[in-house]
């Protein structure tokens, strides 16, 4: 298992190599450039030119992308747009965008498998009818749209902040009132988030534990003469979560990479809107940056969800070469 | 079994939760607070005004540094720093400025002659990352006439270098020997105004507070915190809820906030236009005929009623007409599109083939109309725009691209045959990068418009200190320009910001108080922003509190 592990990290080395390159010519090649953007009158050509070679923008490419290599790694990378180291600058968004991710995917899992649970054990039940109609709902509904509605409502009816972190008219607050204002802030823009994820793996969940429910051993459960909770619980419930454990792995660069759509319409200070915005100011070493750092997370993310895969499934065994 | 409990009280527990924080979150706000919460849509880049170039990095420096000048409500430039100034004119003008005494920088360190010409040498420094350099390329020397006095020497006249001194003065003791492109400074100002530099959330607020020690007396205000709200259609749900008491709204939220009783909306016309301009190296535009009639076919009146719901004034000329270099005898084109057919025929336009389209020599009068997206005033503009010069058999086909391909690939390298865009001005008139013929290379004139007297003019107005006889060169540059129509002049616009009516500004007269509401002048609200209050009580202002 270690070698195995081993030898899909050392594939990756490669796989990241490619990315960055690809990315890095990609980033250059679209039009813009990330300085005179701001078509200031009082600016005259000769400054815009200075600044290009401040910013080592009128050398070759493949000089530039070595150059961004050695300073990711050797530090002294910085941002076009505001001049701050761009690991700092990530990693200060950071907290925000895991924070948010991390609340969503628990309500994620907390709604989706008891969701799903109860509508496989009772199956074909009104509930359970209702239950489908919603996750379909729920999976084709736009996020914004959803959002906006939410927000309004929150704000006509109750004329309760919900945008951004935190409350802004408050005055000193006592640490459980700031949990709980945190909190309130928080529920929003997670369940939003989450919405999609609880439609989707609430059908997951159903159809998974319906499979083993006919199973030959649950039968066997059932002619013991147990009573059915404890079949349910005990010998299917477990065997059905299987493949709902490997979905964590998938969900691990989700997590740092945020959305810019939840994150602009809810002020959220993450990962999604600073990427977002670097685009559009063509910040090279931010955008760069990211997207590495991204791709990292997705590679990592798969080895994790087929470790994870064989860890819970003892069926299955991977090459020992 | 165990199971079944937790999957049933997970979701329960959740609920339970928000349910909590709902009540305590309810129940912990107050709006009563000493505080003024701005809704900005973007977040500061460098609070550092030599560096910043934005509009959100302006608006901390401006109430964290001061200049050596800066603009009174009514737009004279007035002393800030500089406690008294004067300008000598003669081939090699000299400002002499005395700076005021005492004023001390927010760690307590003496505030100097040294500090100007420290950051006056940051700017001209090429590994300086900054924009500013433009506006201090003819200062051939700044010298230090003592503690408190300063001389600058230009190499050539130039007025509009004058409010450039309006920049923000950066302490020397603090940035001395640092790289002032990534110093930690810059996330950190230090600086010289109302305001001290307490805190900043990337991408959520920056937080200031009052200057106890500042040189025109403690601001009224305890606290200001920039809170980025990246929607202004959200801003106004913010508003709403208290969250932010100060934001910059569209026309289509304006009679609704107005409708609302805790706000006040303020108006003010903007200082800049938005016009079509025509790129007039393409043969369609070169006869000055084509451009009058293109103009007189728009209704600018209906695009300002349509996409600025009214909130708008037509433009005649590159001048808002608030300004004092305005000038009131050009007359706007009156929509006529009869005049615009006529004008038309006269310059050999006409509908030969009889398919709806003007043609002249065989090619038909059609045209690319571009303008960049995300911005939905000027893609309606297109699309009017379209609509009413097809009235008159000149077809325009609307084009958007995201902004910064649209600047690099259409804009600057000239690719284009008509663009849809905005200037945002400065107070001083001078337009010599936007008109002048040397501008055309790899300026600002990127529609290449070139007028020998417009050229002499320009470089007139930059050599001229004298008000009264720029106003002369002023008006008559805008004359020009209204007859040759390089650009359709469409409209200034309006800008709207809406205000919580709690505050009030506290003017102090002898040892008297005297509340009044916050007013709109010529340069904006936050002009008096360090006279601003939140009355502590609700019921009306109470006399008892005392200005700590």
């Amino acid at each position: 298992m270690r070698k195995y592990v081993l030898k899909r990290l050392l594939q990756c080395i490669p796989t990241l190599f490619g990315i960055t390159v690809i990315s890095f010519v990609v980033i250059h090649l679209a039009p813009g450039s990330p300085i005179g953007m701001q078509l200031n009158p009082k600016v005259s050509p000769r400054i815009v030119e200075q600044m290009r070679e401040n910013y080592d923008l009128d050398k070759p490419m493949h000089v530039q992308y070595v150059l961004w290599l050695k300073r990711l790694f050797k530090g002294g990378l910085y941002s076009f747009k505001d001049g701050k180291p761009v690991l700092q600058k990530i990693g200060e968004r950071l907290p925000a965008t895991v924070v948010l991710n991390v609340v969503s995917v628990i309500l994620i899992f907390g709604f989706a498998i008891p969701l799903g649970v109860f509508s496989a054990t009772h199956r074909y039940s009104l509930l359970d009818n209702m239950g489908t109609l919603a996750a379909y709902v729920g999976i084709s509904i736009p996020g914004f749209w959803l959002a906006y509605i939410l927000i309004l409502g929150a704000v006509k009816m109750f004329g309760v902040p919900v945008l951004g972190m935190r409350s802004f008219a408050v005055a000193e607050l006592s640490f459980w009132q700031v949990s709980l204002d945190r909190i309130w802030h928080l529920a929003l823009p997670s369940f939003i988030l989450a919405v999609g994820g609880i439609a989707g793996i609430s059908r997951y969940m159903r159809s998974s534990m319906l499979e083993v429910i006919q199973q030959d051993y649950i039968r066997t459960a059932r002619a013991k003469g147990l009573r059915e909770d404890e079949v349910y619980y005990k010998h299917a419930l477990r065997n059905a979560l299987l493949p709902i454990v490997t979905i964590i792995g998938f969900l691990i660069p989700g997590l740092i990479g945020g959305s810019v759509i939840v994150e602009t319409v809810f002020a959220w200070p993450g990962i999604g809107r600073l990427a977002y915005q670097s685009v559009l100011s063509r910040d090279y070493p931010t955008v760069m940056t990211i997207m590495t750092i991204s791709a990292v997370l997705v590679l990592l993310g798969n080895l994790a969800a087929d470790v994870l895969y064989a860890v819970v499934d003892p069926r299955i065994r991977y090459p020992k070469r | 079994m165990k199971l079944k409990l937790v999957l049933l009280l997970i979701p329960g527990f959740i609920i339970l939760i928000l349910v909590a924080s709902f009540f305590s979150s309810r129940k912990s706000l107050d709006k009563n607070i000493n505080q003024l919460v701005i809704g900005s849509i973007g977040d500061a880049s460098y609070l550092n005004p030599i560096l910043s170039q934005d509009t959100a990095s302006g608006d901390v420096n401006n109430l964290v540094f001061n200049g050596l000048l800066k603009y009174d409500k009514d737009l004279n430039l007035v002393g800030d720093l500089a406690s008294s100034w004067k300008v000598t004119g003669g081939k090699e003008p000299v400002i002499v400025f005395n700076l005021r005494k005492g004023v001390k920088w927010h760690d307590g360190v003496e505030f100097t002659a040294e500090d100007v010409r420290f950051t006056f040498e940051r700017v001209m420094d090429k590994k300086t990352n900054t924009v500013r350099r433009s506006d201090f390329e003819l200062v051939k020397e700044v010298r230090i006439l003592g503690r408190y006095k300063l001389r600058v020497r230009y190499r050539e006249p130039f007025s509009p270098g004058l409010e450039s001194w309006g920049i923000g003065i950066v302490p020397k003791h603090l940035l001395a020997g640092e790289d002032i492109n990534t110093a930690a400074f810059n996330r950190h100002p230090v600086g010289t105004g109302p305001f001290r530099f307490k805190e900043w959330v990337s991408d959520e607020k920056i937080i200031l507070v009052a200057n106890d020690d500042y040189f025109e007396g403690r601001p009224y205000l305890d606290r200001i915190i920039f809170r980025i709200i990246p929607e202004t259609s959200l801003s106004e749900i913010e508003l709403l809820t208290g969250g932010i008491d100060y934001a910059g709204i569209y026309a289509h939220q304006y009679e609704r906030m107005k409708a609302n009783p805790d706000f006040r909306v303020y108006k003010r016309p903007s200082l800049g236009y938005t016009y079509i301009g025509y790129n007039l190296e393409n043969p369609l535009f070169k006869d000055k005929k084509v451009r009058q009639a293109l103009t007189y076919a728009l209704a600018r009146e209906e695009i300002v009623d349509y996409v600025l719901y009214g909130h708008g004034v037509a433009a005649t000329g590159p001048f808002p007409n608030h300004m004092w270099y305005y000038n009131p005898q050009v007359m706007p084109y009156a929509y006529s599109p009869e005049k615009a057919r006529q004008l038309l025929a006269e310059a050999g336009w006409t509908d030969s083939n009889g398919d709806g389209i003007l043609d002249k020599e065989g090619k038909p009068f059609r045209f690319i109309l571009i303008t960049n997206s995300g911005n939905d005033v000027r893609r309606d503009i297109a699309v009017l725009a379209q609509r009413q010069w097809s009235k008159i058999g000149v077809e325009a086909i609307p084009r958007l691209y995201e902004w910064s391909t649209f600047l690099n690939s259409y804009i600057n390298p000239k690719n284009f045959d008509a663009c849809i865009l905005g200037w945002s001005l400065s107070v001083d008139p001078d337009g010599y990068s936007i008109w002048h013929s040397s501008q055309i290379k790899d300026g600002f004139n990127f529609v290449s418009y070139r007028n020998e007297e417009v050229d002499r003019l320009l470089v007139l107005g930059r050599r001229e200190y004298g008000k009264e006889k720029r106003r002369a060169i002023y008006h008559r540059i805008h004359e020009i320009l209204a007859e040759e129509q390089p650009y359709t002049f469409l409209y200034v616009a309006e800008a709207m910001p809406v205000l919580s009516k709690k505050f009030i500004a506290v003017e102090q007269l002898d040892d008297k108080k005297i509340y009044r509401p916050i007013k709109m002048e010529k340069s904006g609200l936050m002009y008096d922003l360090i006279k601003w209050y939140v009355p502590q009580e609700s019921s009306g202002i109470s006399d008892q509190w005392s200005v700590r």
